[in-house]
C-alpha cells in the first residue's frame, strides 16, 4: 500500500518536481539504510536442535502444505541432504560433528528474510516485498516465472512448481507473515519442543545470541550468522562449530544485493544521457566530413567541367568556322553551278535559286 | 513512517522509478531539442 | 550456382527441407507438452539450477549473435562507412530475426507467458536488471522491426509509408545503439547479483563491459558469417553492388574484430588482475576459463589480423566461424557452465533432450523465416524503383 503510494509520489516528483523531491533527497542524503525499527526475526541456536522435524511439520500443517512422501516421525530422511522445495518450506538436515563423532549437528533451513532481500532486488514485477514486520512476502498474483529471484538468491531458498502448466508460484517460507500479523508464533516455532527456536524483535534476539555466546564460553563459535551476512537477514543462527560445518556458506560476504547491482543501474542512465549526444556529434562530424569532401569533389568536378566546357566550346567555335567556311564555299559552288546553270537554261531559273536558298538556311539551324 | 525509506531496496525501487520516467523524457526531449536545434539549418533528407 | 538454387527452390524434398521439417513437427509436439504439462515434463530445470539452455543458449546467445543489426547500421549510417552499405539490410534482418526467436524462447521458459507484459503494465521491478533487460529488448524489437520495414514496404509497393520510414533511419539507429548497448550490458550484469553462485573467474564487476564488447565482437564476425552462407546459397539473388562490396565487409568488418578483441582481451586480463584470481588459472575451470580466452579471443584476434594484411578471405571467413563459437561458450559458461560450480555434480544441470529440441525448432524457425524473407524481398539486391534513396 505505501509503496504504491510513494510510486504515485515518484511520478509526481518526476512530473512535476518540487516538494516531494526534496524529500528523496534526504533519503538518498543518509544512505546507510538501518530496516524497519522494531522488525521481527528469528534465532535458530543449533546447539539446542535435537533433529525431532517437529518445525516441519508444523510448518507443513500451518502452510497447508502437501503430505511428504516419507511421514514426518521417519528420521531416515535425514540421512540425505534436503533443500527446501515446492512443497517444503524447511528442511532440518543432520551434519558430522567434528568434535564428537557419536552425536550428530542439526541445521534448519528455511528462508532468512534478508533485510535488503536478494529475490526482492532481483523480481522485476517486485513479487516480493519486504515488510516492516520482518517478512519477506511473495505475490503471486504478478509473479511471470522467469525464476530470476531463485537465481539470485544467496541461499538457495526459493523452489518452483515446475510441474504446474497454468498456475506455476514461486515457493518459499513466509515466515508465517499471515500468522505474526495476528501476534501468534510461527508454525516452526510454535512446534519447536526446545528452545533451538526463538521468535522477536531482531535487535532483541542479537543480544539474547549474545548473551548465551557469553555465558556459555565454549559453547558456540563468536559469530552469529545472519548478523551482517548478505547485509543482514532476520533469521539468525547460532552453531558450536564452524557454520561451514553445518553447511551453511561463509563466503558470502556483508554486502547488501542491492548494493550489487546499484552501479549498473546507476550507469543506464547516464548511457542515456550521453550516447545520444555522443553518437549524434559522431554522424554530425562525419556529415560534415563529407559535405566538405563532396564539396571539394564538386569543385572539382566543376573545374573539370570548365575546362571541358571552354575545349568544347573552341572546338565548336571551331568547327562552326570550318562550317562557316564550307558552306560560303558550297554556296559560292552553288551559285557559281546556278549562275551556270541560269546562264544555260535561261529561263524559269528563279525559283531553283530559292529552293536551294531554303536549303541553305536549313543546314545553318541544324548547326 | 511514511515517506520514510528504512531500506536500501525500497530507496532503489523509488529513485530508480523515477530514473526510468526521466529516461524516458529524456530521449523525447533530445531528440526534440536536437530537431530544435538544427531546425535553422534547413537540409532534412 | 543459380540454376542449381531456382532448381532446389522448386522440388521440396531437399535435405534442408526434410531436417526442417522433422525438427518442426518434433518442436510442435514437444511445444503441446510444454504448455499442458509444465515445465517440469520438458525440462530438466530444478531448484538449483532454474535457468537451462532456454536462457543460457537462446537468450544470452541469441542477443549476442543478434547483434550485428546494430553495429552494422551504426558502422554505415553514425560512422559514415557507406561501403558497407550492402551490408545492413541483411544484418538488419538477422537481428530482427534473432530477436523475434529471443522472445519467442522466453515464452517458453517463464512459468506463466501471458504475463510477459506484467512488467511493465502491472508493476514495475525497477531495480532488477531483468526489467531493463526486458524493457530493452521489447523496445529494440520494435525498432528493428521500424528498421527492416523498408525492405518489406518495397516487397509490398507502399512507396508513401516507406519513405516516411527511412525518414527515421537516423533516429532509429541511435536509439537502436543505445538500447542494444544498455541490454547487451545487462544481460551480463544479471549474474551480478549472484556472486555466490558464479565462479571467481567468470563473475566480475566488469561483466556488462565484457558483455557490450563481446557483442560488438559477435555482431561483426556474424555478419561475415552470414555473408558468406547468403553468398553461398543466394549469390543469384544479390545485385552487382553487393558482390562487390561483400569482399570489403569481410575485410573492414575482420579488421576492427580483430583490433575489438585485442580490446577485450585486455579488459579481460585487467578484470583478473582487479580480482586478484591468478592463483584459480590453475585449477581445473582456471584451465577452461584460458581455453576460452586464449583460444577463443586471443587466437581468433590474430588469426583475423593475419587475414586482414595478407587479403585472406577464406582465413578470416574461417576465423568469423571460431569468434561466434567463442561468444557462444563464454555466453554458456557464464549462465551455465560455470554457475553454480560449487555444487556437487549431482545437482548440476544438463538439458533434457526435449529442451535441446525446442531450441533446435526456434533455431529452424528462424532459417525458415529467413529464407522466405531474402527470397521474396529486397535484401541482398536494390529494388529497382528506389536505388538513388537512402
Ligand atoms: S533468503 Fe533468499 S528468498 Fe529469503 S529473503 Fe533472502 S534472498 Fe529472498
Ligand atoms: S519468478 Fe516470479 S517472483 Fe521470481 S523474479 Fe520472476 S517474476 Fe519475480
Ligand atoms: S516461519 Fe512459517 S513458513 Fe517459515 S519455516 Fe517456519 S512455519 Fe514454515
Amino acid at each position: 500500500m505505501s509503496i504504491s503510494r510513494r510510486k504515485f509520489l515518484g511520478w509526481l516528483a518526476a512530473a512535476g518536481g518540487g516538494a516531494v523531491l526534496g524529500k528523496s533527497a534526504d533519503a538518498a542524503s543518509n544512505k546507510h539504510f538501518t530496516g524497519y525499527p522494531g522488525s521481527k526475526g528469528v534465532l535458530y541456536d543449533s546447539v539446542l536442535c535435537i533433529g525431532c522435524r517437529n518445525c516441519e511439520t508444523g510448518c507443513n500443517k500451518v502452510n497447508d502444505l502437501p503430505a511428504p512422501d516419507k511421514p514426518f516421525d521417519d528420521l531416515t530422511v535425514m540421512d540425505t541432504h534436503r533443500r527446501t522445495d515446492d512443497k517444503t518450506y524447511t528442511v532440518v538436515n543432520k551434519y558430522q560433528n567434528p568434535n564428537y563423532p557419536k552425536s550428530p549437528l542439526y541445521r534448519k533451513i528455511q528462508c532468512n528474510h534478508c533485510l535488503e532481500p536478494a529475490c526482492a532486488s532481483a523480481c522485476f514485477v517486485r513479487a516480493f516485498t519486504k515488510t516492516p514486520v520482518g517478512a519477506v512476502t511473495y505475490n503471486a498474483s504478478v509473479c511471470v516465472g522467469c525464476r530470476y529471484c531463485m537465481i539470485a538468491c544467496p541461499f538457495e531458498i526459493p523452489a518452483y512448481e515446475y510441474d504446474s502448466a497454468f498456475s506455476p508460484r514461486i515457493m518459499k517460507c513466509t515466515m508465517c507473515y499471515p500468522r505474526i500479523s495476528k501476534g501468534q508464533l510461527p508454525g516452526c516455532v510454535e512446534a519447536c519442543p526446545t528452545e533451538a527456536l526463538s521468535f522477536g524483535k531482531r535487535d532483541q534476539l542479537l543480544k539474547l545470541a549474545r548473551e548465551r555466546i557469553r555465558k556459555y564460553p565454549g559453547r558456540y563459535v563468536e559469530h552469529i550468522y545472519g548478523e551482517r551476512e548478505m547485509g543482514g537477514t532476520s533469521w539468525l543462527y547460532l552453531s558450536a562449530v564452524p557454520f561451514k560445518e553445518i553447511g551453511m556458506r561463509e563466503d558470502l560476504g556483508v554486502t547488501p544485493a542491492p548494493e550489487l547491482t546499484a552501479g549498473v543501474l546507476n550507469a543506464v542512465p547516464m548511457v542515456v544521457g550521453i550516447w545520444p549526444v555522443l553518437l549524434t556529434g559522431i554522424y554530425a562530424i562525419n556529415k560534415r566530413n563529407q559535405k566538405v569532401a563532396d564539396a571539394e569533389s564538386e569543385a572539382a568536378v566543376t573545374v573539370a567541367l570548365d575546362q571541358a566546357k571552354l575545349e568544347a566550346e573552341t572546338k565548336l567555335s571551331e568547327a562552326l568556322a570550318k562550317a562557316e567556311k564550307e558552306k560560303a564555299e558550297a554556296i559560292e559552288q552553288e551559285v557559281k553551278k546556278a549562275l551556270e546553270e541560269a546562264a544555260k537554261a535561261q529561263e524559269a531559273d528563279d525559283s531553283d535559286e530559292g529552293e536551294e536558298g531554303t536549303g541553305e538556311t536549313k543546314t545553318e539551324e541544324d548547326a | 513512517m511514511e515517506g520514510m525509506l528504512h531500506t536500501l531496496h525500497e530507496f532503489m525501487v523509488y529513485t530508480k522509478g523515477i530514473t526510468y520516467i526521466l529516461i524516458v523524457l529524456a530521449l523525447f526531449g533530445i531528440t526534440g531539442f536536437w530537431l530544435f536545434l538544427t531546425g535553422g539549418d534547413e537540409e532534412k533528407k | 550456382m543459380s540454376e542449381e538454387s531456382t532448381t532446389t527452390s522448386r522440388s521440396y524434398l531437399t535435405p534442408f527441407n526434410m531436417i526442417a521439417g522433422i525438427i518442426i513437427i518434433l518442436g510442435l509436439i514437444v511445444t503441446a507438452l510444454r504448455f499442458t504439462k509444465g515445465l517440469a515434463t520438458v525440462t530438466n530445470l530444478s531448484d538449483y539450477n532454474p535457468w537451462g539452455i532456454w536462457i543460457g543458449f537462446d537468450l544470452m546467445v541469441g542477443v549476442a549473435l543478434a547483434a550485428g543489426g546494430y553495429v552494422t547500421s551504426a558502422a554505415v549510417y553514425l560512422f559514415g562507412m557507406k561501403k558497407y552499405h550492402s551490408a545492413v539490410r541483411p544484418a538488419i534482418l538477422t537481428g530482427f530475426l534473432g530477436y523475434a526467436l529471443v522472445v519467442l524462447a522466453l515464452h517458453y521458459d517463464v512459468g506463466r507467458p501471458w504475463r510477459l507484459p506484467y512488467p511493465f503494465i502491472v508493476q514495475q521491478g525497477t531495480t532488477s536488471l531483468l526489467f531493463e533487460v526486458a524493457a530493452c529488448v521489447a523496445l529494440y524489437l520494435t525498432v528493428l522491426f521500424l528498421e527492416f520495414s523498408p525492405a518489406a514496404l518495397e516487397w509490398l509497393g507502399l512507396k508513401k509509408v516507406r519513405r516516411l520510414a527511412i525518414r527515421f533511419t537516423l533516429i532509429l539507429t541511435i536509439f537502436g545503439v543505445i538500447l542494444s548497448t544498455l541490454h547487451q550490458s545487462s544481460l551480463g550484469a544479471l549474474f551480478l547479483i549472484a556472486p555466490s553462485k558464479l565462479h571467481p573467474l567468470w563473475y566480475s564487476s566488469y561483466l556488462p563491459i565484457y558483455f557490450f564488447i563481446s557483442s560488438i565482437i559477435a555482431g561483426l564476425s556474424m555478419v561475415i558469417f552470414e555473408g558468406t552462407l547468403a553468398h553461398r546459397y543466394y549469390a543469384h539473388k544479390m545485385d552487382s553492388a553487393h558482390m562487390e562490396e561483400k569482399d570489403h565487409v569481410a575485410l573492414g568488418f575482420g579488421k576492427a574484430a580483430s583490433f575489438v578483441l585485442a580490446g577485450y582481451l585486455i579488459t579481460k586480463v585487467i578484470g583478473i588482475s582487479a580480482g586478484n584470481h591468478w592463483h584459480l588459472l590453475g585449477t581445473g575451470y582456471g584451465i577452461w576459463y584460458l581455453v576460452e580466452l586464449l583460444g577463443f579471443v586471443g587466437l581468433p584476434c590474430f588469426l583475423y589480423a593475419l587475414g586482414v594484411r595478407e587479403k585472406n578471405l577464406v582465413l578470416i571467413r574461417w576465423t568469423a566461424v571460431l569468434t561466434v563459437i567463442g561468444v557462444v561458450l563464454n555466453r554458456l559458461n557464464i549462465s551455465l557452465i560455470a554457475f553454480n560450480w560449487h555444487l556437487p555434480s549431482s545437482e548440476r544441470y544438463f538439458p533434457h533432450w526435449m529442451e535441446i529440441v525446442i531450441s533446435a525448432f526456434i533455431v529452424t524457425i528462424g532459417l525458415v523465416a529467413y529464407r522466405f524473407i531474402v527470397s521474396r524481398m529486397p535484401i541482398f539486391y536494390e529494388h529497382p524503383d528506389y536505388k538513388e534513396s537512402h
